[in-house]
């Protein structure tokens, strides 16, 4: 069995090669750079590893509540869905730039959208 | 059936069981997230014990190296003493001050002479505890060699109560406990063509110092360049001894720099300012940074974005208190 999204985009390795060009953009994003300073790098590249893992269709646990706890000192200073738009922008060009296929990365990024209300505590 | 101890206390681990399942069968709540061996939220130092190569995947390989793992894929085959990241102390000894010497105006070296073996890589920090039982932690300076004694650089610190002391009360004969090592920031053979880049302000130098000296023993090819910052020329130190280190290997480069009034041979301008108009593109390059927490955390993003891998940032802050200086 290998046609799940997960093994289709590439499994670890296309996490791997996806998280520091994803952490990259984000944070040369002046629309939403502002709210990864001061923060460990190590630790949120880890975090965004695991997000990436999930938005591939792969191994998570995640859960709403994390979600909602991890971003509610952010939504209090202002976090809205213009930021959300892009941090999916940003995951978008990601996966174009390794490459991946246009359904693909539109799979993706339905799974990643699935995050909004929880991100943004509505 | 592997036991496995943490904070003092043993437990049963059954077959197929992971260690983070196994504590909290027991009533344990470490820290985790995924479940996956991906966010690595986790994280566990194997301080006896062989862990499962998968459980080390995705790890830097400075703690694969030492033992490191995550608790959420580790289904140990044999007993392990396990402990948070950074707490897991291995080696505890008694030094004796073999040297003490001023390096600038308020860097200090301490040579330590450990009275039984204490294992190390150059860059790692070891904590120093004095008899009434303050302890602080400072970078190691030199070589695991056992010939030579253990080198810090030690700045001392207004109001620091550890650095005062060791500037102005020990001396040469008396003896302290040193513990540890920690910390990840240190040479990994393997890969001697990699360019290394090297950052440091004030007594961050140290550990660089012996970064720089362990890759050239090693035999690392590749471009070893060390920039070393500091507000004015007062506060650099060792610069006769870089100079001549990179007159004896053409791959090492040393770049002095002050904020203002540079002398010859020393470049003018911030150390991050310096590095960033001297190197635009680091993908591939390996980076190590040490020294004021705002000055690393200001490199790591810089170096990040103009392309180093975060799996090849190595950086160790100096914090005022638990870290007073080197």
């Amino acid at each position: 069995m290998s046609d799940s999204l997960y093994d289709k985009i590439g499994g670890e390795a296309a996490v791997d090669a996806a998280v520091d060009i994803f952490y990259r953009k984000v944070l040369a994003d002046d629309r939403i750079s502002k709210y990864f300073e001061g923060i460990d790098m190590e630790t949120q590249a880890a975090k965004q590893k695991a997000f990436l893992t999930m938005a591939f269709g792969g191994p998570n646990s995640y859960t709403g509540m994390d979600m909602r706890e991890g971003h509610a000192h952010l939504v209090k200073n202002g976090l809205n869905d213009s930021h959300f738009d892009a941090v999916m922008e940003n995951l978008g060009a990601t996966l174009s730039e390794l490459n991946v296929p246009a359904e693909l990365i539109a799979e993706a990024a339905a799974i990643a959208e699935s995050t909004r209300n929880d991100v943004l505590g509505k | 059936m592997p036991k496995i101890t943490y904070e003092g206390k043993q437990f049963d681990c059954e077959e197929d069981q992971t260690v983070l399942d196994c504590l909290a069968r027991h009533g344990v709540t470490y820290p985790s997230s995924c479940q996956n061996g991906i966010c690595q939220t986790c994280l566990m130092h194997a301080t006896e014990g062989t862990v499962p190569a998968v459980a080390q995947k995705g790890l830097k390989e400075t703690l694969k190296l030492q033992n490191y793992f995550l608790a959420c894929t580790c289904k140990p085959t044999e007993d392990l003493v396990v402990s948070e990241p950074g707490t897991g102390v291995t080696q505890r000894v008694v030094a004796q001050v073999v040297g003490k010497k001023p390096l600038n105006h308020d860097i200090m070296r301490f040579q330590l002479a450990p009275d039984d073996e204490f294992e190390f890589r150059s860059g790692q920090f070891l904590h120093l505890k004095r008899d009434d039982g303050l302890v602080r932690s400072y970078s190691i300076a030199s070589l695991p060699d056992s010939d030579t004694p253990i080198e810090i650089h030690v700045r001392r610190m207004d109001n620091g109560e550890m650095t005062t002391w060791l500037h102005d009360t020990l001396k040469v004969g008396d003896a302290v406990e040193i513990q540890g090592p920690v910390g990840e920031c240190f040479y990994v053979p393997g890969n001697p063509e990699q360019n290394i880049l090297l950052i440091g302000t004030g007594s961050g130098l140290g550990p660089l110092w012996g970064i720089v000296r362990d890759a050239l023993k090693q035999g690392h090819t590749g471009r070893i360049h060390l920039f070393h910052g500091n507000y004015d020329i007062n506060g650099l130190y060792l610069m006769d001894e870089l100079k001549q280190l990179a007159r004896d290997n053409p791959n090492f480069l040393y770049t002095p720099c002050v904020d203002s009034h540079a002398p010859e041979g020393v470049e003018e301008g911030r150390v991050d300012a310096v590095v960033s108009r001297t190197y635009s593109d680091l993908k591939d390059w390996k980076v190590f940074i040490c020294g004021h927490a705002n000055m690393v955390d200001n490199m790591k993003r810089k170096t990040f974005l103009a392309g180093a891998s975060l799996q090849n940032i190595y950086a160790d802050s100096f914090v005022d208190s638990s870290k007073e200086a080197a």
